[in-house]
């Protein structure tokens, strides 16, 4: 049998024990009612004890949601949600307040384990500190937040960061602990108004993270955020907001995780980035969710709204995404380059398999002088799935000197999967350079047989030509998860070639 | 016992025979050179004896070292001994050179049950065999073959050949693409691989490379068989008066 018509059978044959992360956890869990209305609003401001200001906000935003339509655009179809029929809040039962690991429910923990997350900054402070001179990058202190279902679980390494100035908690604490700042920055990027998943989250978000850095402070470690989501038919809706004042620097990485369902669940989630003058801001993603069995059924539903604003003059916003899982994604990774000379990038590597579809992209959109902007497009489509890059690029009349470089590329492994490009290009002024290239590619066979014939066994041969693809994304990942997900794309690859 | 012996073989692509009855003999450390015209099946026969996917065997067999290399799978030839270096080697972007040669060496070494490589044991033997081979470390860093010459193409072969030591190499249209410097820079580093534990298999239309590596036995392929064998004088009488007249032979 030729190697791509094996690889083709043995996509068909994809289970969903290919799914790591697949198991659940047996906790007690506290839930709103089912389905969605101004008192399930009101019911999740009243349980994260918030200020009158921020329930105003999301009661505007549930009301303005109530008008609203879902779009259709995107290249995915799916049966239609039925949003009475979620909860919309669910959180492991509080042992009263937790004020440390210990006091945290060990079955929550152990799951973070399995995930290979380390919450315990005793157990990362026990390594062999590396001898000055020999930076071991993958021992460097990484500061964790997990957001179990609604809620933030915990928040390692704070005290050493707010040594720093920096702050890294909970959105939740943030509202009650950092009115002025919440206040100023929720909503200035992706307004409540913005689209009909980014005003739902508004009204019913319900924990994520929080992160400001100040002036000229360059962040002493790598900032995480693990999402799992546990309960059954519970929307997961959280909430990033980062703010990276004049001159600042923070790197932070979100990695995403769920059991395996029958039915599908929602993820609506919404990130703000702002970077003032001189900030610069890296967020990388490795979403794992789970994308459904060798039927299609179930997997989590991604709608996620994620923007980034370049407020400030010189400022830099960089978007890196590892996506393989999710039943669908519908995700566009912005970035608003509204200072002059500021930059914006989006790396991506979009990886579909069995019944995945794939909605995926970012928009640039440039309104200062000489801004810049670097689009690095991988998608790579198996088994039945449908991976489709959405981009768009726009320079403002008055944003001059404006450049734009995009590259897509996609491969395709066995034929009943499909690419798909779909690039808005507008530029208002005459100075602004936009380059776009696209390239489409099915794994070759001659490819995969020469280097079977030095030895490689099929699944390695695939899995060599496919990190060789994306090597330009993986390089810009941080050290740490670059190999995380150099394994990810090996595993998420493995159904589609045994 | 002979290193590789193919009997009788009959192959089949798509519905169509190409090879209606083929038997070879090769012994360790001989020169085998297999002529022939296009279209006569020479291809073919390193494409079967590799495994490549795309080829049916309907009769016949074809024993490496006793073993019947038909039930192996393509890598487990490779790990076995068979080196296969190609007329038109790929491309593989992103890959570094010395990532796939590790990869490979190791993958091989794994299927005997040796150990891999370590980094700096691998990293000395690279090293090593590039250096005698004239081949710059900057080649390795180099994706695999991207923006190579077809004679630096060639010369990444030669290198794979040196590196991962098989038994038997069979090169397939060596001199297709090369300018005479690059053929005989090729060359060189095949006759310096050339051991009496190591045996050739050289397919070529042209008795030009034959001035280089010099064959013990010279078989001439016609219609999808050996018609005649004989002496490395039997090149030079082919390339006298051509392969017309073994068109009626087959």
């Amino acid at each position: 049998m030729p190697a791509v018509q094996e690889t083709v059978e043995r996509v068909k044959r994809i289970d969903v024990d290919q799914y790591r992360y697949g198991f659940e956890t047996l906790i007690d869990t506290e839930k709103a009612p089912k389905g969605l209305s101004e008192e399930i609003v009101k019911f999740i401001s009243q349980k994260k004890n918030e200020p009158a200001w921020m329930l105003q906000w999301r009661l505007e935003a549930y009301r303005r949601w109530l008008t609203m339509v879902e779009p259709t655009w995107a290249r995915v179809d799916y049966p239609k949600i039925d949003f009475q029929d979620l909860y919309y809040y669910a959180a492991p039962k509080p042992k009263k307040t937790v004020t440390s690991l210990d006091e945290i429910d060990p079955e929550i923990l152990k799951t973070y384990e399995k995930l290979g997350i380390p919450l315990r900054e005793v157990a990362m402070l026990e390594g062999v500190e590396p001898k000055p001179g020999e930076e071991d990058p993958a021992r460097r202190k990484i500061a964790v937040d997990a957001v179990f279902d609604s809620v933030s679980v915990a928040t390692t390494f704070k005290a050493e960061l707010k040594k720093a100035g920096v702050i890294f908690m909970p959105i939740s604490e943030a509202i009650r602990e950092h009115p002025e700042l919440v206040q100023k920055y929720l909503g200035s990027v992706v307004p409540t108004s913005d689209n009909f998943y980014a005003t739902l989250n508004s009204a019913v978000f319900s924990d994520g993270s929080f992160v400001y850095v100040p002036p000229g402070v360059r962040c002493p470690m790598e900032l995480s955020t693990y999402f799992r989501i546990n309960e059954r038919n519970t929307g997961q809706f959280e909430r990033t907001l980062i703010i990276a004042d004049k001159g600042s620097y923070v790197s932070y990485l979100e990695g995403c995780t769920a059991p395996q369902r029958d039915e599908n669940q929602l993820h609506a989630a919404v990130v703000e980035l702002v970077a003032h003058d001189d900030a610069e801001i890296k967020y990388s993603t490795v979403q794992n969710w789970y994308p459904g069995n060798s039927e299609g059924k179930g997997g989590i539903y991604n709608f996620v709204t994620k923007r980034g604003d370049c407020r400030g003059d010189r400022s830099k916003i960089s978007w890196t995404q590892v996506e393989t899982g999710s039943a669908i994604t519908w995700k566009y990774p912005s970035c608003i380059l509204r200072g002059d000379n500021s930059s914006g990038e989006f790396y991506s590597i979009a990886i579909s398999n069995g019944f995945q579809q794939v909605d995926s992209g970012t928009k640039m959109i440039h309104l200062g002088k000489n801004t810049s902007s670097r689009i690095i497009s991988k998608g790579i489509a198996a088994g039945k799935s449908q991976n489709t890059y959405r981009g768009l690029v726009t320079a403002h009349r008055k944003a001059t000197g404006a450049r734009n470089f995009t590259a897509c590329d996609s491969l395709l492994i066995g034929d009943k999967c499909g690419a798909h490009t779909v690039p808005y290009i507008e530029a208002k002024n005459s100075s602004a350079t936009f380059e776009h290239e696209a390239t489409t590619s099915k794994i070759s066979e001659d490819v995969l047989f020469y280097c079977i014939q030095r030895g490689l066994s099929q699944e390695e041969a695939v899995g060599l030509v496919v990190n060789g693809f994306v090597k330009d994304v993986l390089q810009q990942l941080p050290m740490e998860f670059a190999v995380e997900a150099q394994k990810l794309i090996s595993i998420s690859l493995e159904g589609s070639v045994g | 016992m002979a290193l590789l012996e193919v009997k009788d073989l009959k192959v089949r692509v798509e519905e169509r025979e190409i090879l209606h009855g083929l038997t070879l003999t090769v012994n360790e450390g001989e020169i085998h050179a297999i002529m022939g015209p296009n279209g006569s099946g020479k291809s073919t026969l390193s494409h079967v004896i590799a495994g490549k996917p795309g080829y049916e065997v309907t009769d016949g067999q074809i024993l490496f070292r006793g073993e019947d290399l038909l039930e192996m799978s393509p890598d487990m030839r490779a790990a076995k001994g068979v080196f296969l270096a190609f007329q038109y080697p790929v491309e593989i972007p992103g890959v570094a050179t010395m990532n796939f040669l590790r990869t490979a060496l190791n993958a091989q070494r794994k299927a005997r049950g040796e150990d891999e490589y370590s980094t700096p044991d691998f990293l000395k033997k690279v090293r090593e065999v590039s250096k005698s081979l004239n081949i710059p470390q900057d080649m390795l860093k180099r994706g695999v073959n991207v923006g190579f010459s077809g004679g630096e193409k060639k010369r990444n072969e030669v290198l794979q050949m040196a590196l991962f030591e098989p038994s038997l190499c069979i090169l397939d249209e060596m001199d297709s693409g090369l300018d005479i410097d690059a053929l005989r820079i090729a060359a060189d580093g095949v006759n310096a691989l050339h051991s009496p534990k190591r045996a050739m298999v050289v397919i070529t239309h042209y008795q030009r490379l034959l001035n280089y590596i010099v064959p013990d036995v010279v078989h001439v392929m016609s219609k999808g068989r050996v018609v005649k064998s004989g002496g490395k004088e039997l090149a030079l009488e082919l390339e006298a008066s051509g392969y017309a007249q073994f068109e009626d032979a087959a």
